[in-house]
């Protein structure tokens, strides 16, 4: 295989911590740019909210899109508990759409390390545990024996096979995506590596991508949601 | 025959494997394919339900992916970070 097939994580400054070596890999400094990026979104739309018009126009009517949409995804799945999420959703959701996409600016997408989208699952499984204890208060831990007993390492399994599989799934369609991207750049010849790769990253980077980001919050929004007993009772 | 090195051997038995591994895609594509199908004859009863069956249809489909991911995980170890060649 030619050598300018090129899709692994770079180290790029090493240091020691605690005895460990360790890396600055180009997953950080994605990562970086990615929330430099978003970062300056948030302040230009935090200012531009500021000084609101009555009728709003270009700008303003795009973040006031986001922001809808957004909320009426939440409410969507989550119902009457959607106003104390919709603020974790909105931020993952914003996070992992421009992550995906960052192959289209020349970046590795950093949702294509695993250590990235284990850490996501991480959160989500810390969110689903939490609401389940802080409303399920004892049933949290009997339900794990619920139809029988001996079912109980099944159920456990069950819960802890949430965030691996979470963070597998989005883990794994980025980075072959990635993979499938460098391979066509290092085996295209020259002539052909303009244009021609356009279609491919429209689905590898941008179908692809959204499509992973929906079905990352979705199924957030779905498993926290199921653990939360609904009021009518 | 006798030239064939042990790392050359795990690496050409790594390749088959990587390449075994990935008929997992099958699955996934008969399950999504599936899906699909009922989506599309459920917007066909109910037109007026199009958000709702996409979002269902997606769901699913995301979570049936998700075996076919698994063979992808194991074809990339085998490929691009090999575990048996620490063995030898």
């Amino acid at each position: 295989m030619e050598n300018n097939v090129d899709f692994m994580i770079h180290g790029l400054v090493k240091f020691q911590l605690f005895g460990q070596e360790l890396w600055i890999t180009t997953t950080h400094v994605c990562v970086l740019i990615v929330m430099m990026a978003l970062i300056g979104f948030a302040i230009a739309a935090n200012y531009k909210i500021r000084h609101a018009k009555e009728v709003p126009d270009g700008f303003q009517n795009f973040i006031e899109l986001i922001v809808e949409s957004l909320d009426k995804m939440v409410n969507n799945i989550m119902g009457e508990n959607a106003a104390k999420f919709r603020n974790y959703i909105g931020t993952i959701f914003m996070f992992i759409l421009l992550s995906n996409i960052s192959g289209l600016f020349g970046l590795r997408p950093p949702t294509a390390d695993y250590g990235t989208t284990l850490s996501l699952g991480l959160i989500t499984f810390g969110m689903i545990q939490y609401n389940n204890i802080k409303y399920n208060k004892g049933r949290a831990f009997t339900d794990l024996f619920k139809p029988l007993p001996f079912l109980f390492p099944i159920n456990l399994i069950g819960e802890i096979a949430t965030p691996i599989s979470l963070s597998l799934r989005l883990f794994g369609n980025v980075l072959s995506g990635t993979v499938m991207m460098a391979l066509i750049y290092g085996l295209l010849p020259i002539f052909l590596k303009i244009g021609f790769p356009a279609a491919l990253h429209v689905y590898f980077d941008l179908f692809a991508g959204c499509i992973q980001t929906y079905v990352f919050c979705m199924l957030t929004m779905v498993f926290v949601s199921q653990k939360i007993p609904s009021e009518q009772n | 025959m006798s030239q064939i090195t042990n790392e050359g051997l795990i690496l050409a038995c790594s390749a088959i494997g990587a390449g075994l591994a990935m008929i997992a895609g099958v699955g996934p594509g008969i399950g999504q394919g599936i899906a699909a199908g009922h989506g599309a004859s459920a917007v066909g009863r109910n037109p007026g339900a199009k958000g709702d069956i996409t979002s269902t249809m997606l769901l699913g489909q995301a979570v049936a992916e998700t075996t076919g991911l698994y063979g992808l995980a194991i074809a990339f170890i085998l490929l691009f970070a090999n575990p048996l060649l620490g063995k030898l």
